[in-house]
């Protein structure tokens, strides 16, 4: 099936089977090697994207062709140009990745949570992550990266300082 | 605390880590993001059947499915002389492919190769086998009876592996016929699993050159390259082996898989690349499981709580090849480490092992080689103890501890612990903690029939194998290795025999050599996992990357030193003898003004070297003088719910002592991440069998692991003894906090529960078998 797809703001147009999940779309289909799958039974989360600016969704339950005409933004496409985007910076400032490999969808997780919830009190940070697991940080250190990017992006002039 | 990476004094230094921009960006390179032109993949057919005859195998079907290109069988791989393959210690060996039978339940069975992953997976449900199923051995108690033999194609039919013994039997078994007191109680560590991440997988291919280009999840890669040299009778020039980015490992990375060998004679069979990723099932149901130890624990002690024996008999199920990641002469690890802290006149401590039909593994999950389950077991046994003699378990452990005026200390089963101090490390921890006010609440609630628990680890780990003169894997000793080269502008490269799985390594190398140089730790990049560029070296596992490889690391960079040091004579114009190395500096002896930094040296070693050989750089295989011995003092603090048996991890102090630290951070993150997954063996992880041998946990919906919502917040502290023998004092704590934490989660709940007779549950203490413990203690009460 021939599907359209914006990733990150390029276009995407291929041709693909009705089964292939969109995290093998992503990464197989269009290059896009920052999304990961940790597991068979969407339960590890290292494949969340994020679905028409606000969603975060595993995309290991989502087809690909359920994603045509939709605007997917990945982990390639959190950076503005040169600059990390306040979440990138914020896991990089507290320590908040060891291996790398859930990193990708938690960043998107917590993209989509600042987007509905811009000044998350801890625990609504830990409600907000519990569909991704980490096996390295104990979540502290993400707890935190995620409360860095609140108050950097909840306060623009900062994120410059 | 300083942050800023800064020439010089780099050791002990938070800086941020420097391989992270290309992980918080999706540029990563795990194996899967790997893609070969012309690059095939491998499915594999697995047994539904935990014990069953192959009576046939038809691939007709498969064949037929569009994309499928090859498949192969145990059979075909027997003919081509690659049916098995040795396990890690080399005194078993493992079928690669099923030949004649099937031991567990996922086991490999053939292989097929296809166009696309679909493509693959199609042709692995085509793929028709039919089995004549045999009874099942599920528990190693029923094995030792050996009315099944599991395994006929080994000499001796049995299915006892190996009987392995440390101390003093005899002398042990009279202290504890003649102590006043004794206890003794059974504790299982149950079979769980690593379950990193990213699951393991490969990409094989032969090259223009016939030279294999091998892309996997290795924490070892250049023990790889030796067995695969030694399994595939390829030469071992002609293998490379490249373990890219890799997506936690916790030893389940160590050993070689089957899909690995079939992914290679893929490539070779089909002359093009092919891809093995295996699925999050396929990584839990057959890839190296952690532990299994049933371990009958005997404790004498004085009526005042001095212990005056300590015995430990273990049956391990080993599954159903003998696959544990054991140095070569120790069968069961360090597992004589299980006197832990306590300065015990007799000890005694033996294992042995079973073939089970169950998957095959006794991989060291993110613990030096049965370290963990010692390090439990004494633990416990302590609780027990102190729990029998009607004492605060505080005061057994500090009556027991290993004085620091001990050290080096002399095990009774065979250690030389470096240094530790055991009674400050528990000052810090009950201070830090309130321990006097925590026991007045406790007090106070117990009157109320609230079940509140505070639960000690005070254990000791033995780690960084190690000395060439014990320890070896297939009979390569176990050293490691630091390669430096310095460039003309004072920016350099480091290779080591490791390879970091999450651990940081790109940043704490980079600060040791910048410590020892005096440059700075930003320009001294980091590269290890390559075979071709890399010094041979074991890998990263059981705690050995900083005691071996961060030793290696610095004496190469003495090496450097040194020679630097005939240069700075040339500039300085004076003789060798009066030039000494001063503040990351050389400087002429006593005239600190008269000075020369390393980076002028770098640069001179190429422009202005006078008589001395060009270049600057230096290598060097780092053989330990003995293990390190890292230590710490655990503190859980859970509030049990006495109407739904939910533990509630109030608090977790974790005051650890690794000796020096080379980076602040990347250390806590290490302590936190290693209480997590002590959190989640006690509390969740196993993997179980049901008695006819089905894998009951072979997913992350039937495996738990800890979500954000249930991790307990994590409170950290430190001692610092340096190790007296380690180049800059390291000792390793990537291990410590889960190697030690199990302990403190379950005497804390068992603290709990002992208002109620309870003395001792296994892990994982889960909300239901909390419930039942309490309604059961109810029940006898009503009775009494």
């Amino acid at each position: 099936m021939k599907i359209h797809v914006t990733i990150n703001g390029a276009a995407y147009e291929r041709d693909v089977e009705p089964r292939t999940l969109l995290v093998h779309f992503l990464r197989d289909d269009c290059g896009q090697t920052g999304t990961h799958v940790g597991c068979d039974t969407s339960s590890c989360g290292c494949c969340v994207v994020v679905v028409d600016g606000d969603r975060a969704v595993k995309s290991c339950t989502m087809f690909a062709v359920q994603a045509d005409g939709r605007e997917i933004r990945t982990v390639e496409g959190l950076a503005d140009g040169g600059t990390l985007h306040p979440l990138q910076q914020a896991f990089w400032d507290q320590h908040g990745l060891q291996c790398g490999y859930c990193t990708p969808g938690m960043l998107l997780t917590a993209y989509a949570l600042l987007k509905h919830n811009p000044a998350p009190t801890d625990a609504d940070i830990r409600e907000g992550l519990a569909g991704n697991l980490c096996r390295c940080t104990g979540y502290q250190n993400i707890v935190k990266s995620v409360q860095q990017a609140a108050g950097t992006l909840g306060h623009p002039s900062a994120a410059t300082a | 605390m300083s942050t800023e990476p800064k020439p010089g004094g780099s050791l002990g230094v938070a800086m941020k880590r420097k391989e992270d921009p290309r992980f918080i960006q999706g540029k990563g390179r795990y194996v899967d993001d790997i893609s070969l032109p012309g690059m095939l993949h491998l499915a594999i057919v697995r047994s539904p059947y935990p014990h069953a005859g192959i009576t046939s195998i038809d691939i007709s079907e498969a064949m037929r499915v569009p994309g499928v290109r090859a498949v192969i069988t145990g059979k075909d791989l027997e003919a081509a002389g690659l049916g098995w393959l040795p396990t890690f210690h080399g005194f078993d060996k493992q079928m690669v492919l099923a030949i004649g039978k099937v031991l567990f339940q996922y086991q490999e069975v053939a292989a097929v190769f296809a166009e696309s992953r679909g493509a693959a997976a199609d042709g692995a449900e085509a793929v028709h086998v039919e089995y004549a199923p045999l009874p099942v051995v599920t528990d190693p108690f029923a094995a030792r009876t050996d009315q099944v033999i599991l395994r006929p194609d080994r000499e001796k039919k049995t299915n006892h592996i190996y009987h392995w013994e440390v101390g003093d039997k005899d002398a042990t078994a009279r202290a504890l016929r003649t102590s006043p007191r004794r206890i003794s109680q059974r504790i299982w560590f149950q079979r769980c699993h690593p379950a990193p991440l990213e699951p393991c997988g490969c990409v094989a291919q032969f090259d223009a050159m016939g030279r294999l280009q091998f892309y996997v999840t290795s924490q070892a890669p250049h023990v790889y390259r030796t067995a695969l040299a030694i399994v595939t009778g390829i030469a071992e020039d002609k293998i490379h082996v490249i373990s890219p980015d890799i997506g936690g490992g916790f030893g389940n990375k160590v050993p070689v898989y089957p899909g690995y060998v079939c992914a290679i004679v893929g490539a070779l069979k089909l002359g093009r690349p092919v891809k093995w990723i295996e699925s999050r099932t396929e990584n839990l149901t057959s890839t190296g499981f952690a532990r299994d130890y049933h371990m009958d624990v005997e404790i004498g002690a004085t009526d005042d709580g001095r212990m005056t024996a300590l015995h430990v008999a273990t049956t391990a199920d080993h599954g159903a090849f003998d696959a544990a990641a054991d140095p070569t002469k120790y069968p069961a690890g360090m597992f004589g480490i299980v006197t832990g802290s306590y300065d015990v006149p007799a000890a005694h401590a033996e294992v042995d092992a079973y073939f089970t039909n169950k998957a095959p593994g006794g991989i060291a999950y993110r613990c030096s080689f049965r370290v963990t389950e010692a390090s439990y077991a004494i633990e416990r046994a302590m609780d027990i103890l102190a729990d029998e003699l009607r004492m605060d378990p505080v005061e057994v452990r500090r009556k027991n501890f290993v004085r620091k005026d001990q050290f080096p200390y002399q095990s009774r089963l065979g250690f030389t612990y470096d240094s530790g101090d055991y009674q400050k490390a528990l000052d810090v921890a009950l201070e830090k903690i309130g321990y006097k006010e925590l026991l007045k609440e406790q007090t106070a609630k117990r009157l109320r029939g609230e079940l509140m628990g505070i639960g000690f680890s005070t254990f000791t780990e033995v780690v960084g194998a190690g000395p060439s003169k014990h320890f070896d894997i297939l009979g390569i000793k176990m050293f490691d290795s630091a390669e430096i080269r310095i460039h003309p502008t004072g920016a350099g490269i480091v290779r080591t025999g490791t390879k970091s799985q999450g651990q940081g390594h790109e940043t704490t190398w980079a600060q040791i050599v910048a410590e020892e140089l005096g440059l700075d730790p930003q320009n001294i990049m980091v590269e290890e996992g390559d075979t071709d560029t890399a010094p041979y070296g074991l890998g990263t596992y059981a705690s050995r990357s900083t005691p071996v490889a961060g030793g290696a690391i610095a004496m190469a960079a003495r090496r450097v030193r040194e020679k630097a040091k005939k240069v700075a004579a040339h500039l300085l114009e004076v003789g060798e003898a009066d030039v000494e190395w001063q503040d990351y500096k050389f400087q002429v002896k006593g005239v600190p003004a008269k000075s020369v930094t390393m980076k002028e040296v770098a640069f001179a070693a190429y422009t202005n070297m006078s008589q001395n050989e060009p270049g600057l750089e230096a290598s060097y295989y780092y053989d330990p003088p003995n293990m390190t011995f890292p230590s710490g003092c655990y503190v859980a603090v859970v509030d049990v719910d006495r109407e739904t048996g939910e533990v509630k991890v109030r608090r977790f102090l974790a005051v650890d002592d690794c000796g020096i630290i080379i980076n602040p951070l990347i250390v806590e993150g290490q302590i936190h991440g290693g209480l997590t997954e002590g959190f989640a063996i006690a509390f969740m992880q196993e993997i179980q069998y049901d008695s006819d041998g089905n894998n009951l946990n072979t997913n992350f919906t039937d495996y738990l692991l800890p979500t954000s919502l249930e991790t307990p917040h994590w409170e950290t502290a430190k001692v610092t003894t340096p190790s007296p023998h380690h180049p800059i004092g390291a000792k390793g704590v990537g291990e410590s906090p889960n190697v030690g934490s199990p302990a403190a989660f379950v005497n804390a709940v068992i603290d709990a529960l002992s208002p109620l007779g309870v003395r001792h549950l296994d892990m994982p203490i889960t909300r239901d078998k909390v419930w039942r413990a309490i309604r059961a203690a109810e029940a006898k009460t009503a009775l009494a």
